[in-house]
């Protein structure tokens, strides 16, 4: 009796596993497959959707390349998530280092203005941002997103490294300053290499979070050729009225294949990342 | 060393957001200077009814999002945590919907909800229910924008809360088992309180997030049909910004101001009582 029921239970177990992993993963699942049909077969109700029968086609990537300018939203997205990237670690790591390791007088203050920034979303801020990139002459090019993005990137990761420095002990750094490094030798000797890990969450976050924006691209940028790509994709590949299903697909996939990529690569540091923002303390 | 994320704070976060609150209390628009109003914007908004529709709207979005989101959330943390294998593997797949950036995700969840070619309705005809019009009626738009939120949501809730599952002694439940407590009893004596702080900030965090949602609402259905799904993120860009009048657009997104501010300080407690800074 008792084995039966832990049987059933296990069943039960996979069964719920199983409807929670169908609702996650469809979505994925009809991006691809949309993708991959001729039009034909994706606006004839008479066939089943659900797997494609009329044979593969790729003219919907082909589209994508060849009559709109998704790669130079690709590249103008590259090149915002890099610089970004590049300004976040740079500003910091410093700064969650200074925090954790030195007393100075509004340290508190600091941590805490920077823990409220990291819950202060783009939608309070887009606004007034809005107004300080047209007094910049920043409006309508990629530099509105380089100088604005840090404004979500840094306190969230600012915040990260802190718990991650916090958890480095600062035995390790005296006895090196003790036996005569200074400062940078330490920094760069003993420090960076036991942070590594936070930093390569943090790096992951910006470049993914930067690639992922939408909203300030939508209110900074009209201009096709300064769009990323989640704006473009969105708002170019819909004409008059009509949505283009198959090559929104593939434009979508492709935009997000570089973020699922780097997340399977590194999938360890996403989670820890995740976690640490919510369960560190 | 904190120079540099000194000036970011300051000049791309606390003056901007002291800028908003000065906007606010103008009639500036795009390109014409204005003057100040005093408290005029706020007043004009909560007599306006495509505004307290938004706050209506915001509010429903938040607890039913919310309210799921952590049921299902922990639902699948535990399912996850008591797998006998292939935790890891499964976490990482899981994960998926919140990695994906939203805008493209939202995308696929357009063309699922067509009017013509929805596959869920081919589903739903299929297994013999009636076609559901998602996008045409103010009930299914709501349903169906809480459905992505909540789809991009339990894998973060699920991975967060496991996290904090994963660090309750496992010696808890082995004598509350073998003092006879049953599954129930461990979940409410146990699992429930010791979560509680880490469920705590999941859960502020995830207000605050919610409430400033965009990209659904602005991609699927621009706040419609008959602004019965419009959020203070989307209505703020399309009067103030879209529409021109910046110093209302300003007002409308200080509404999300006392959440956070709730939020942050109920979360800062959490970890304090854990931590100093």
């Amino acid at each position: 009796m008792y084995g039966l029921k832990r049987v059933a239970n296990k069943i039960g177990l996979y069964l719920v596993l199983s409807l929670f992993l169908v609702f996650l993963l469809f979505p994925f699942y009809w991006m691809a497959v949309t993708s991959l049909k001729i039009d034909k077969e994706l606006y004839d109700l008479s066939t089943n959707p659900l797997f494609i029968k009329q044979g593969l086609t790729l003219q919907h990537y082909v589209y994508l390349f060849k009559k709109t300018s998704f790669l130079t939203w690709f590249k103008n997205t590259f090149i915002i998530a890099f610089l970004v990237t590049i300004i976040t670690l740079t500003v910091s790591a410093p700064a969650a280092y200074s925090v954790t390791r030195f007393k100075f007088r509004g340290r508190t203050t600091f941590a805490i203005a920077v823990f409220i920034s990291y819950l202060i979303p783009p939608t309070l801020l887009f606004i007034p941002l809005y107004k300080v990139l047209k007094l910049l002459r920043l409006i309508d090019t990629i530099w509105s997103m380089v100088v604005t993005y840090p404004t979500f990137t840094m306190p969230f990761c600012t915040w990260l490294l802190m718990g991650y420095f916090k958890t480095i002990p600062r035995e390790l750094e005296e006895s090196a300053l003790v036996d005569g490094a200074n400062r940078l030798q330490v920094l760069l000797r003993i420090v960076c290499p036991v942070a590594l890990p936070g930093l390569t969450t943090v790096t992951l976050f910006s470049f993914t979070l930067s690639w992922m924006q939408f909203l300030y691209p939508v209110a900074f940028i009209s201009a096709s050729t300064q769009k990323p790509l989640s704006v473009g994709v969105v708002s170019e590949l819909v004409r008059g009225d009509v949505f283009y299903w198959g090559s929104l697909m593939a434009g979508a996939l492709l935009a997000s294949l570089p973020v699922i990529l780097v997340y399977m690569i590194f999938t360890r540091y996403f989670i820890s990342g995740l976690t640490a923002g919510a369960t560190k303390y | 060393m904190i120079l540099p994320s000194l000036i970011i704070l300051n000049l791309l976060i606390i003056y901007p957001l002291i800028q908003a609150f000065y906007l606010s209390l103008t009639n500036q628009r795009i390109g014409v200077p204005g003057a100040f109003v005093g408290f005029k914007n706020y007043v004009e908004l909560l007599k306006q009814d495509i505004f307290l529709k938004t706050l209506m709207n915001s509010g429903l979005y938040v607890s039913v999002s919310l309210a799921l989101k952590t049921i299902f959330g922990l639902l699948l943390a535990l399912i996850l945590n008591s797998l006998p294998r292939g935790r890891a593997l499964f976490r990482a797949i899981v994960l998926l919907p919140w990695v994906v950036p939203a805008s493209m995700s939202v995308l696929v969840w357009q063309w699922m909800f067509d009017p013509t070619f929805s596959v869920l309705n081919w589903i739903l005809v299929h297994v013999g229910l009636n076609r559901i019009n998602w996008l045409g009626n103010p009930f299914w738009a709501k349903v169906s924008v809480i459905t992505i939120n909540v789809w991009r949501g339990i894998p973060f809730f699920a991975i967060a809360l496991g996290a904090g599952l994963v660090a309750i002694p496992k010696e808890l439940y082995e004598s509350a088992s073998i003092d006879g407590a049953g599954i129930w009893v461990r979940f409410s004596r146990i699992t429930l309180p010791l979560l509680r702080p880490v469920l705590g900030i999941v859960v502020l965090y995830s207000l605050v997030m919610t409430l400033a949602d965009f990209e659904i609402v602005y991609i699927l259905t621009r706040g419609g049909p008959m602004q019965s799904t419009h959020l203070l993120g989307t209505l703020s860009y399309q009067i103030g910004l879209a529409g021109t009048k910046i110093s209302l657009g300003a007002a409308i997104s200080l509404f999300l101001f006392p959440i956070l501010l709730f939020s942050a300080l109920f979360a800062l407690r959490i970890i304090l009582r854990y931590e100093e800074l």
